[in-house]
């Protein structure tokens, strides 16, 4: 007995390992921190640089478009409204074509390998960097489209989006590379939540005779819609944000327009093209300009978390 | 007796039909831009491809027949990377392995894979941004200002979220019994992760890992004004707190020339780095379809 207490005894785990233990946990738990010290780090960064546009402009920096680096006149309208306008147009092409594909991949139209095939085709799309779409777009997309911008100019530049005559680069361009750019996370997120969608809500529509596509509009697309939205959210805040490809084909131009077929600038785009040579309060009214960008990123994402979070568990 | 059979004519089986057309339409439309991009870069790009370009640095643009090689682009993008991956997978393989294995889905653990997500979001000029601020106008790293080392900075924030949303879903994964088996003969929470948990999840996290490498590889944004570019060669360690090229701006700088050498260039280099990314993605893909059956059998 006592022989054995001692053998016991023996076998207590090692202060040393304790120790060890007890450190590899903090330095895990520190390492989970970084995250947020990071997030918390570029928030308060961005703003307290953007402090002196901020006191000298006030909000009118987002209602007026005059850039000027002579005159020291900052206002990021132009870039803001691009930024939203290029972005939300490409998504209302996108969602059409993503969730359409997203259907095809997990209804049974073709045997599975092809479908399995066209859904990494997509995945692959995403893979590619953005500045190579760039430059595809330059020497490839606006050739191609060159003579159809016109077409559409004379036909119908009556209509303020396409009421410029287009030359070279502009923001339609933009929106096409978007497009290309956004499909992948749309298809993808849509894919997700269509399979997650019970067999059970599908075969009771079958059941009770509605066609496929009775089934896919009124059953399977609504019990899936809140993942949809929640991808749809994700791609948004994508689109706001990406940079290289936008900056090379939308011609980088301050100066205000409805058109579409005029070059136009987004946020990102003017903060990839002035950042680099940029002194003085430009500086802080780019920053500034980042600000908002970051902003609206932020928001956007978080409201498509909270979709997530609120709606994943209802089947 | 003519209802029991299958009628075309009728209005739901013709709209059936007519939207079964519009998805397979739109699921061509999703596929043509990577078929289009993968054929024009292999045609446009492969036929640039000489030794030289490996070996050579890029001319200065405005001569116009010949624009050097991709010698120090292509040591810079793998410098850089490689200074991104050092920062944000330990970090990120730590704070998912606290997430998974220590955190008890508390009110801290939820606010963390709240902030992994947001910051996965941030847009990636962002953080070239922040970097700018933080370390090239400050003067921070020895007072240089443009550095390789920046640029790997700014890669390594965007790296960050995917390296702990990989790990913390990998280790996840792992059954709950392996841990208890270990910590049940005696070993310790930390050699239960090391030896046990880790080692089981090691194949979806370094799947995730170099996918993420590989996405980092491409990015241009952070680096635009961090890195900034240079046309020379990368000679030593020194050289870390210079400007240092890589492909991806590279691709961006000379895609913008106006100058047909540099262009080609450009095209050369998106080949490179196109085929690259695209064999880790599709090696990385053929791996775990592999592990998934195998795990069936």
């Amino acid at each position: 007995m006592e022989e054995k207490l001692t053998l016991f005894n023996n076998r207590k785990r090692f202060g040393i390992e304790k120790n060890i233990d007890i450190l590899f946990k903090n330095t895990a738990l520190v390492m989970s921190c970084f995250v947020a010290i990071i997030l918390l780090g570029i928030i308060l960064v961005v703003f307290f640089q953007s402090f002196e546009s901020f006191s000298r402009y006030g909000l009118k920096f987002l209602v007026t478009s005059e850039w000027n680096p002579v005159k020291d006149e900052y206002g990021a309208f132009t870039a803001i409204y691009g930024t939203l306008v290029t972005s939300f147009i490409s998504l209302l092409i996108t969602i059409p074509l993503g969730v359409g594909t997203a259907i095809f991949i997990t209804e049974d139209f073709v045997p599975k390998v092809f479908r399995e095939i066209i859904g990494s085709f997509v995945e692959l799309l995403a893979a590619i960097p953005s500045v190579v779409l760039g430059l595809w777009a330059i020497f490839v997309i606006e050739p191609f489209f060159r003579d159809f911008f016109v077409f559409l100019h004379s036909f119908f530049g009556w209509i303020p989006l396409f009421s410029t005559e287009p030359t070279g680069r502009n923001s339609l361009l933009a929106i096409l590379i978007l497009v290309v750019m956004l499909l992948p996370i749309v298809t993808a997120i849509a894919r997700d939540s269509l399979n997650q969608v019970p067999r059970k809500l599908r075969n009771a529509a079958y059941g009770i005779g509605a066609s496929r596509w009775k089934t896919i509009f009124s059953v399977i697309l609504p019990a899936a819609l809140s993942g949809i939205m929640a991808g749809v959210l994700l791609a948004l805040g994508r689109a706001m944000g990406e940079t290289m490809a936008v900056t090379m084909i939308i011609g980088n131009s301050n100066t205000f327009s409805l058109s579409l077929l005029s070059p136009g600038y987004t946020i990102s785009s003017m903060l990839a093209n002035q950042f680099g040579e940029a002194d003085g309060s430009q500086v802080s009214s780019l920053f500034y300009a980042a600000f908002v960008l970051m902003i609206l990123s932020l928001i956007v994402n978080i409201f498509a978390q909270w979709l997530v979070k609120k709606f994943s568990l209802k089947y | 007796m003519n209802s029991l059979y299958y009628q075309k004519k009728l209005s739901r089986n013709i709209g059936d039909k007519f939207f079964t057309s519009l998805s397979v339409i739109c699921a061509l439309i999703a596929i043509l831009p990577l078929i289009f991009l993968v054929i024009y870069i292999l045609i446009k790009g492969g036929s640039q491809i000489t030794p030289e370009l490996f070996t050579l640095e890029p001319n200065p643009p405005g001569d116009d027949l010949d624009a050097g090689g991709l010698n120090p682009a292509l040591v810079g993008t793998l410098i850089i990377t490689s200074i991104a991956s050092i920062i944000a997978i330990p970090v990120g393989v730590g704070g998912g392995i606290y997430l998974a294995e220590y955190s008890k889905g508390g009110s801290f653990s939820r606010f963390i894979r709240f902030g992994v997500n947001v910051l996965a979001g941030v847009p990636s000029i962002i953080a070239g941004v922040f970097i700018y601020a933080l370390i090239v106008s400050t003067k921070i790293l020895f007072g240089s200002m443009y550095s390789g080392l920046a640029g790997g900075m700014a890669l390594s924030i965007l790296m960050l979220p995917s390296v702990i949303k990989t790990t913390d879903e990998g280790l996840k994964l792992v059954p709950n019994e392996l841990r208890y088996a270990s910590l049940g003969v005696g070993a310790s929470m930390y050699t239960t992760i090391l030896k046990v948990t880790l080692p089981s999840a090691f194949r979806s996290i370094a799947t995730g890992v170099v996918l993420g490498i590989a996405r980092a590889a491409g990015e241009t944004a952070p680096l635009i004004f961090t890195a900034l570019f240079s046309y020379y060669y990368i000679s030593g360690f020194g050289d870390l707190l210079y400007e240092m090229g890589s492909l991806a701006v590279l691709i961006y700088n000379f895609a913008l020339e106006p100058y047909d050498a540099q262009n080609k260039l450009a095209w050369a280099a998106s080949f490179i780095l196109v085929l690259s990314i695209l064999s880790v993605n599709i090696f990385s893909r053929v791996l775990a379809a592999f592990t998934e059956k195998t795990k069936r059998v």
